[in-house]
């Protein structure tokens, strides 16, 4: 049985922090596919399409028929531990920082292949586990064996943390505490264990709807933060900086509006402001503190959340111009994400459809509540998910992008004129 | 299709002039320094120089960017006959195989066969990180420990499927250990017990120190002729009666505990016309006392799953009932590198030709030599054996 995480004791002022590095990064192209995979949670190998054998590692033939027709496809998480073993000697600094280590092969349930995984603490030799698939601090897909059945204080196995972000003794920065988002953003990570949580407020001498309540939960703090302000956010960094484990960007700037149906760049200039130069600004400010810190021990800095409009992948041509903008965010996290690569930082992207706000007041349901947008971010961060959609038209408008983003930008268009 | 064609002998070939260039813990020198040390010992032995070794077979794993072609321009080889074997421990009896095929076939005269590799301070890290495509995606990243992470689970397994102990791989390494300690060349020098192996602190769990070879540098070779030629040279040789290889085997057993060896067994021994009782002195290959223990079962000196009986009753030495391993095999002379997969066999031409470095099997006449290599993904692909007698009275 785990032992349950006990909340890290105050960092010692003079002690070097430990540096982060990286486990063993390097893939086949092939084995990237099973990292996109694992990185949204999904646990899929390939399988051939003509004799239909679930192949692994990855490869480019089936070794039964010889087939190069090989399908990335789901693939069911039981299997039992065949044998296992608890390393006490690894050839890298990333594991011999946290040895021992333990690892097992799984045989996958039914015809399913023999896996090399890391194994919990908990699972028992002989036994049955649930696999899943997950990006490690390297940003690459690993397989993880988990018991039978959940253990007390699963979630806090020293193996499992590492792919995981979990907010548990965690401390979260969301950058904008004003909106009902901000506000769900902060119970959320409380409930989850958080140790802490920042809230980022611009112009804090203006009160905003619910701050008395938010600020009577234990635990949280007022972060003066104005991310249009450069010197607002240098000073951000530099009083709470080395204290930011995981960052949740909430600030949100939502217009109806295309380029021809607006006669200046006004509205443009300020959904750029907010959704791709602010949190690039927190990018440079905070992004270097939290990757110097992403082995800091059990409050180690673990993930940059963005929380971005599905129609970031592709343009919702009646919001044409937040749109626009939400994509220069989502390859600011792409870039991001290659930056924090091997700093044990996760960028987590959180797609969502249209908010239930003031914004998105005449479109129709569904729309997704502030509070299921928190839940399914803290879920994600408990499973180490990298992308994550929120509410049902997240869901759908993403399934549509990975199956043809070519047909989905003809669709969008197509709603335009029947707008 | 039908059935395979009985394999043919390897009559009037030979092989000679066992060398070993001394291991070193770690050496600022290249793999193509190891090699060459080799082939000058080769040429020496035997008085032959570059125009009379037409045939060339090398095998490391520390050579980048160069392969054996690059070797015959550094080396000032034309030979008419060239391979390169990357399969680590089944280099050496491959390398006897293709050589002798060759030479029987009049494709080559004198073959040198060597495996050499250098080990600098990251060597060995650095070739565990990019050692298969499959290991690289499915093995290195979970915990980084190489061989001894994939040999821990499938020692576990053996150990769980047919009761063997600790105690039962400790008495190989202990043994063998013994048999080191007259060998000029072995790393390590000093005398191992059965108390200090089973009290050696863990690496992988159930492997512990004593379990594991240690990485270094030195290289191995032999030369594969013809009977006359040996003769005509004045070198002592010894025959090959018979000699297998087979990789993948059995790819549906969930974990390894058994090797291709198998399949061909009964082959094996028919075709040298001698059975298990008859062998003077058993090579295995050692990276891990677990897989000398499966050789000695799929090998067919018993059944499978009682290996552990032939080490609880047998004394594995030099001077005992069963020498086993007689230079101290890679555990207590040094793995180094592509050169594990020679050490026995360079070694067990040395025994039947009467010219041990160390201690001397009585009357040896026959050894058995086996080589298992490639930790692909989860198991070891390459087999292979071979049983050697000695030459001629007047060697």
């Amino acid at each position: 049985m785990v032992d349950a995480l006990r909340p890290p004791p105050k960092k010692h002022p003079t002690r070097r922090s430990p540096v982060a590095t990286p486990p063993p990064a390097p893939r086949s192209r092939t084995g990237i596919f099973f990292t996109a995979y694992a990185a949204r949670g999904e646990f899929r190998l390939q399988k051939c399409e003509a004799c239909g054998a679930v192949a692994y590692p990855p490869r480019d033939i089936c070794a039964k028929c010889w087939s190069s027709d090989l399908v990335w496809t789901p693939i069911a998480p039981e299997g039992a531990l065949v044998a296992e073993t608890m390393l006490h000697t690894s050839t890298t600094p990333y594991f011999r920082d946290r040895l021992p280590w333990r690892i097992g092969a799984i045989k996958l349930a039914g015809d399913g292949p023999v896996v090399v995984a890391h194994v919990h603490a908990d699972a028992s030799d002989g036994g049955d586990v649930r696999v899943f698939a997950r990006t490690d601090k390297s940003g690459q897909g690993v397989l993880y064996a988990l018991p039978e059945k959940d253990t007390e204080n699963m979630a806090d196995d020293h193996a499992l943390r590492e792919i995981t972000c979990d907010p548990k003794h965690r401390r979260i920065l969301v950058t904008d505490a004003r909106t009902p988002l901000g506000a769900a953003m902060a119970k959320a990570a409380l409930e989850a264990g958080a140790a802490k949580v920042f809230l980022g407020v611009a112009q804090k001498w203006k009160p905003f709807d619910g701050q008395e309540a938010l600020l009577s939960l234990p635990n949280t703090e007022i972060a003066p933060l104005d991310m249009a302000d450069a010197d607002s956010v240098t000073e951000l960094a530099a009083s709470i900086g080395s204290k930011v484990d995981i960052l949740i960007n909430t600030a949100q700037f939502v217009r109806p509006g295309s380029a021809m149906n607006r006669r200046d760049l006004v509205t443009a200039r300020d959904e750029m402001e907010v959704n791709y130069f602010g949190p690039l600004r927190l990018l440079q400010a905070l992004g270097p503190i939290m990757r110097a810190r992403g082995a800091d021990g059990a409050n180690s800095a673990a993930a940059w959340v963005n929380c971005l409009s599905v129609f970031a992948l592709s343009n919702r041509p009646a919001f044409g111009l937040t749109s626009a903008s939400q994509a220069a965010a989502l390859s600011l996290s792409q870039s991001a994400r290659a930056e924090f690569a091997g700093s044990g930082v996760k960028v987590v992207n959180a797609f969502h459809g249209p908010l239930d706000d003031e914004w998105a007041q005449p479109l129709p349901p569904p729309k997704v509540a502030p509070e299921k947008l928190a839940s399914d971010v803290v879920g994600a961060l408990r499973k180490g998910l990298e992308d994550v959609c929120s509410g049902d038209i997240a869901k759908d408008i993403y399934e549509r992008w990975r199956e043809n983003p070519a047909v989905l930008e003809r669709e969008l268009a197509l709603t335009n004129l029947a707008d | 299709m039908g059935a395979s064609r009985k394999r043919q002998s390897y009559d009037g070939v030979v092989l000679a002039a066992p060398v070993t260039v001394p291991y070193r813990r770690y050496s600022k020198d290249s793999a193509h320094w190891w090699i060459g040390r080799a082939l000058k010992m080769l040429g020496d032995a035997a008085r032959l120089g570059a125009a009379d070794i037409d045939g060339f077979v090398v095998s490391s794993f520390s050579l980048a960017p160069d392969t054996a072609i690059g070797l015959t321009q550094h080396f000032g080889l034309s030979p008419r006959w060239l391979d390169h074997i990357p399969m680590g421990g089944a280099a050496g009896v491959v390398a006897l195989r293709r050589a002798a095929r060759a030479v029987q076939a009049g494709d080559a005269d004198v073959v040198a066969c060597i495996g050499g590799d250098t080990n600098h301070v990251n060597s060995f890290r650095d070739m565990l990180g990019s050692f298969s495509r499959f290991s690289q995606d499915a093995v290195y990243p979970y915990g980084s420990a190489g061989p001894n992470g994939s040999f821990a689970l499938l020692t576990r397994n053996y150990m769980k499927t047919y009761g063997a102990t600790r105690e039962d791989f400790g008495r190989i390494c202990v043994a063998q250990r013994e048999n080191a300690l007259s060998f000029p060349y072995a790393l390590m020098k000093k005398p191992l017990t059965l108390d200090q192996y089973m009290s050696a602190r863990a690496i992988a769990e159930p492997i512990h120190l004593f379990d594991c070879v240690m990485p270094c540098a030195g290289a191995e070779g032999f030369l594969v002729m013809r009977e006359s030629t040996a003769r005509a040279q004045g070198l002592r040789f010894v025959n090959v009666l018979t000699a297998i290889e087979r990789h993948n085997a059995f790819p549906d057993d969930m974990i390894q505990y058994r090797g291709g060896w198998t399949l061909d067994i009964d082959e094996f021994w028919s075709m040298a016309g001698v059975a298990p009782g008859d062998i003077d002195l058993l090579q295995t290959y050692d990276d891990y006392p677990v897989i000398s223990l499966m050789q000695i079962e799929d090998l067919g000196f018993c059944a499978k799953g009682e290996a552990k009986h032939i080490v609880r009753t047998h004394k594995l030495t030099v001077d005992g009932t069963f020498p086993h391993n007689t230079s101290g095999g890679q555990l207590s002379v040094g793995q180094a590198g592509a050169a594990g997969g020679f050490l026995g066999l360079v070694d067990a031409i040395r025994q039947l030709t009467g010219a041990a470095l160390g201690a001397q099997v009585k009357n040896a006449n026959l050894a058995a030599v086996s080589g298992f290599g490639m930790i692909n993904y989860d198991r070891g692909l390459c087999t292979g054996a071979a049983i050697l007698a000695s030459g001629g009275s007047d060697g």
